[in-house]
């Protein structure tokens, strides 16, 4: 299994707009607590060493 | 009752007064690793000289959660039932955040094993029984305030000095065993650099008496409102002795910490009354680091003078336990010409990679209870926060990961169809056998053959078992195959597996047990 970097997630509108609403109100330490209880929500939820490995060598990546 | 250290007498040392003939193995050190690597070369029938500079069982609880295989490794060296008996035996670990329990484990879930998940017995009496063992092992020459001054080796003969009451003496010896702990008096001299990690972090250590109905479990408390902010550990011992671990942070003062009228107040908030007396109190700080390479031609490192980690998963006694269990047959098969001194090199490489192992596990135990600041102590604080939450989360919070043994990297032949439990590089399962007797005790000494549903071909320089195929056996060793042989190493490892195989092919995996080719 390889990490999905090609468009997979039809309604990313809806998801980007709901996640800026969940921080909204949020201080920066809120905000922090929050994307980090995501990350760690959504890597169990991936489940997938290698994929996990893969999106953080392209998150710490520069741009191409 | 407080423990009482009895001094063990000195011997003037016959070195003194005529030039010893040479010695096979001198071990230098009399704690736990040392005696135990003693009482191993003699079951294997090799003599041994143990100098210690002290007289005395070491002072304080230290190493006190002595594992399963550690258990199964004193049982071989006569003092397992005297472990057993004395010491609490738990198996269930509670970890709590502030009041709330977020996480606990059970790390031994089955039945069909002799020995339990783990043990707690302060160090003085597992040291007490060792000695006691090796006072009746006339293979062993026990001598205590026999301190060495230097060491040296040549090509083929190794050297000691020793100092003792009376005066000087030199020995002569085929190898030296350095078993004298983490600031290894040998490691220093040969100037051998101790790689790894300080943690700035200081932990307040005691152990206390008290009248408690405590349930034989480890505790340990992230943030508990005793102790707000840091984090708690706290065991059972036998004789009513409670071993508390406190975090301090590290700009404590080791020296005010331990003064009784700074620790008492400290333990009174965690027991909640006044009733206990203090035994023992220290201060200490940890590191995770190891020698580059075990063994330095005829000088060996077994333990903590080889490597060190934080006491968090109890992977220090019980990790130089199972140093003890990998270099014994391989130096007795050494010495009695049975294999090449290559087979040493197999010590080096699989200790190393256990060694590696238990401070990879010690490392981010540590790391999740004294994270840094910024990301490290956001996303501990947020594990824990979603452990209330989120099943997944429990799990993740990371007090200690208890030692278990690693599963030694290894080439030999295996069949993917059996158990993954007990493929090659792994410990040999215990089961109780249809003759009601426990099967690891059976598999010491020599390579064994362990035929299940089928027969052992019969060959030399090998033990043939075959017992009668019970559920426990089918399913350790067997699952859904209706036959296999498994071929076992004089330390309990399994080398080799099948489900069909000739005996051209099993004999030549026997032979190789004595060359080390299948080690990685």
């Amino acid at each position: 299994m390889h990490l999905i970097s090609t468009p997979n997630l039809a309604r990313h509108d809806d998801f980007y707009e709901a996640l800026l609403a969940a921080h909204r109100s949020c201080t920066a330490d809120e905000s922090a607590a929050l994307n980090a209880q995501l990350v760690l929500i959504l890597a169990n939820h991936i489940g997938d060493l290698d994929v996990l490995t893969e999106a953080l060598d392209l998150a710490k990546r520069g741009p191409d | 009752m407080p423990y009482d250290y009895q001094p063990y007498p000195y011997t003037p040392p016959p070195g003194l007064t005529a030039p010893e003939p040479r010695h096979r193995v001198v071990i230098v050190g009399a704690g736990p690793i040392g005696l135990a690597m003693a009482l191993e070369l003699a079951n294997f029938g090799v003599a041994s000289v143990i100098l210690d500079d002290n007289n005395r069982v070491s002072v304080g609880s230290r190493a006190i959660c002595w594992s399963k295989r550690s258990l199964e490794i004193f049982d071989r060296l006569g003092i397992g039932d005297r472990v057993l008996e004395k010491g609490v035996t738990w198996k269930v670990g509670r970890t709590f955040h502030r009041d709330r329990e977020v996480f606990n484990f059970d790390l031994l879930p089955e039945d069909g094993h002799k020995m339990p998940a783990f043990v707690n017995l302060q160090q003085y009496y597992v040291e007490e029984y060792l000695i006691d063992a090796v006072l009746d092992q006339p293979l062993i020459d026990l001598r205590f305030q026999n301190k060495v001054t230097s060491i040296d080796q040549t090509g083929d003969s190794a050297f000691v000095d020793v100092e003792t009451p009376d005066g000087e003496y030199a020995l002569e010896t085929d190898y030296i065993l350095a078993c004298d702990g983490a600031r290894s008096p040998i490691r220093h001299a040969m100037g051998l650099d101790f790689e790894g990690e300080l943690f700035e972090e200081r932990f307040l250590i005691a152990d206390i008496e008290m009248e408690a109905n405590f349930p034989p479990e480890r505790h340990f408390w992230f943030e508990p409102a005793f102790h707000p902010g840091q984090s708690a550990l706290l065991h059972k011992q036998p004789d009513n002795i409670y071993r508390i671990d406190l975090q301090l942070g590290w700009e404590a003062d080791p020296e005010h910490e331990k003064r009784p009228e700074v620790v008492i107040p400290r333990i009174e908030k965690v027991v909640g009354h006044d009733r206990f007396r203090l035994e023992w109190v220290s201060v200490y700080t940890f590191q995770c680091r190891r020698l580059d390479s075990f063994v330095h031609d005829r000088v060996i490192f077994v333990g903590d003078s080889a490597h060190v980690v934080s006491p968090f998963g109890a992977r220090g006694g019980n990790g130089g336990l199972q140093d003890v269990d990998n270099l014994g047959w391989k130096l007795a098969a050494v010495l009695q010409g049975r294999a090449d001194r290559g087979l040493l090199d197999t010590y080096d490489a699989e200790r190393r990679f256990g060694a590696d192992e238990n401070i990879r596990n010690s490392s981010r135990s540590t790391r999740f209870m004294t994270p840094g600041d910024g990301a490290e102590r956001l996303f501990r604080d947020e594990v824990l926060a979603l452990a209330a939450k989120a099943p997944f989360a429990q799990s993740w919070v990371n007090s200690g990961r208890l030692s278990a043994p690693c599963v030694y990297p290894t080439t030999g032949p295996d069949d993917p169809t059996l158990p993954q439990g007990t493929r090659p590089g792994a410990v040999a399962a215990d089961a109780r056998l249809a003759t009601g007797e426990w099967l690891l005790p059976q598999l010491t000494g020599e390579p064994t053959l362990l035929a299940l549903g089928t027969t052992a071909p019969n060959l030399t320089g090998v033990r043939s078992l075959t017992p009668k195929l019970t559920e426990d056996l089918t399913h350790r060793y067997l699952g859904d195959a209706a036959c296999a042989v498994y071929l076992i190493r004089p330390d309990q490892v399994i080398a080799a597996r099948w489900t069909d195989a000739t005996d051209a092919q099993i004999q030549a995996e026997l032979d190789t047990i004595w060359t080390g080719a299948r080690c990685i």
